[in-house]
């Protein structure tokens, strides 16, 4: 039965440097993939908190999309692209800066999240976007940005040909520094083109534990190459799926089918701050009615985060009110292990939103107490450049 | 002294009347760091294969079920303040809790070490 399962599985270039390093291989969004080396989720997770953890996202969606017939006229050119991808999602891509990458969402026409991706700018061409969508919607995605572009644009999906490595924590610019130098002058949310043994590499500042940290695109040829490039620094440890679940829990960070959904808007999601700020004045993105209605107030559940006293509440969990009335569900629930207890993500009504509301988690039938709290749990630490005098 | 195994990776450590239960190396491994052990009440009437306990890891609950039918008479308050000891020591310091047995028939119904040795190859 098992073996049946993983025939239909995929697996990524550096399948057999998990399976190598002891990885515990598991399906997650169609490809075999590591839920946590020998030393455990705790120890992995501690690691990339203090030094750097090296993690295999090649499951997830990298693609390009490039104007057909560019002018040759960078502003015009970056213009034109905008346009094509802006009518899908809720965040100013004309407005971005050569290099610049932005958190978006993809949108239906009622307002709800059918995915959350990155969209960038391209460093060195006009009418060009670095665009990375999330594994498990990433041929809906796809779809729908081609049928977008129709003819004045293309899609190429890089998935496939190249792996995504994450390279995340603290030490992770000093790791760099040593494999692409040039990448340490990158602030967050700014990628661009570095060669490696030879062959391009694109390195982005950016990531999903809420470290400052590197997410860097690799041809297949060279992937294995790059990771053990990456391992042969005493700071850095392979992390598996599992630490990379508590990491983004921690930090507060979204995971796509759970706390968020097509049912699900930003505004609900606590992601108002991926609607840009002339988009939301032109009004101009899928569900703008609802989506500014709910900036207005018109709001009946919204995204907190839980301090779980006890047992962690796990997804699906119902919340009740001090008096144990259901208000609301977890949508991500477990253990921190860089705060030593339980967290949760999860829906309740506005008015039982305010931090430091006493609410509670029904855990197998049993009541306990939980808190609103501020997110992210764990603060944030990314590198962000000083602006220029 | 015996001890015995279930299928769902439970041991019970047989001392007279009374069983010692917990999960076995395998069974903790498998499931990783061990971050909350929810234990059953002492005086709880228990059958063969009844929810005994709840033991959290990082990412899932997994329900520990008792082996043979009998009564709680004392549970390991240590794993309140520190779960991981069933990781480290899931034998000894990382026991769950004890057992009044009812039918001392039920023991024989278990898997002996080379049966449960079988299982997890």
């Amino acid at each position: 039965m098992a073996q049946s399962t993983a025939e239909t599985l995929k697996t990524t270039p550096l399948v057999e440097r998990h399976i190598a390093a002891g990885g515990r291989m598991v399906p997650f969004g169609g490809y075999n993939l590591p839920v946590q080396y020998p030393t455990g989720i705790m120890a992995e997770h501690k690691w990339t908190r203090e030094f750097a953890g090296l993690f295999d996202v090649s499951h997830m969606g990298p693609s390009f999309l490039t104007l057909n017939s560019p002018s040759g006229d960078a502003e015009a050119d970056h213009a034109a692209i905008a346009a094509i991808i802006e009518p899908l999602i809720c965040g100013d891509i004309a407005g971005l800066k050569s290099g610049q990458i932005r958190y978006t969402l993809l949108l239906n026409e009622t307002g709800g999240a059918l995915d959350d991706l990155m969209v960038a700018r391209s460093p060195l061409f006009g009418g060009s976007l670095y665009i990375v969508v999330n594994a498990g919607t990433k041929d809906g995605d796809f779809a729908r940005i081609a049928a977008a572009a129709g003819d004045k644009a293309k899609l190429t999906r890089a998935d496939g040909d190249n792996a995504l490595l994450a390279l995340q924590g603290p030490e992770a610019v000093n790791v760099m520094a040593q494999i692409a130098p040039g990448a340490v002058d990158l602030g967050f949310m700014q990628y661009a083109p570095f060669d490696f043994a030879g062959q391009k590499i694109i390195v982005a500042r950016s990531g999903y534990t809420g470290e400052d940290g590197f997410e860097i695109l690799v041809p297949n040829a060279n992937a294995t190459a790059l990771w053990d490039a990456l391992l042969a620094d005493d700071r850095v440890k392979p992390i598996g799926l599992g630490a990379r679940d508590s990491l983004r829990l921690e930090a507060g960070l979204p995971l796509y089918g759970h706390d968020l959904n097509e049912t699900i808007s930003p505004i609900e999601a606590g992601l108002g701050f991926a609607v840009s700020k002339r988009r939301r004045e032109a009004a101009d993105f899928p569900g703008a009615s609802r989506i500014l209605a709910e900036r207005e107030g018109g709001l009946s559940r919204v995204r907190v985060g839980l301090i779980v006293e006890g047992a962690p509440a796990r997804e699906g969990a119902e919340i009740l009110d001090a008096s144990g009335t259901a208000i609301g569900v977890v949508t991500s629930g477990g253990f921190a292990p860089s705060l030593g207890k339980a967290i949760a993500l999860g829906f309740v009504p506005p008015s039982h939103a305010a931090n430091g509301t006493l609410l509670q988690v029904s855990v197998r039938g049993r009541s306990q107490s939980a808190q609103v709290v501020e997110t992210p749990f764990v603060p944030h630490r990314y590198f962000r450049k000083p602006k220029a005098s | 002294m015996t001890t015995k195994f279930t299928p769902d990776h439970e041991y019970i450590r047989v001392e007279g009347a009374t069983g010692i239960v917990g999960i076995t190396p395998y069974a903790q491994d498998a499931l990783g760091d061990i971050v909350f052990v929810e234990l059953p009440s002492v005086g709880k009437v228990l059958k063969k294969g009844d929810e005994a306990a709840v033991v959290e890891s990082v990412k899932a609950a997994s329900e520990i079920y008792a082996p043979v039918a009998g009564t709680v008479t004392e549970v390991n308050d240590a794993l309140t303040g520190n779960p991981g000891l069933i990781n480290s020591d899931p034998e000894n310091e990382g026991w769950i809790y004890k057992i009044a047995i009812a039918d001392a028939g039920e023991i024989d119904g278990l898997l002996d070490d080379a049966a449960y040795a079988d299982l997890t190859k």
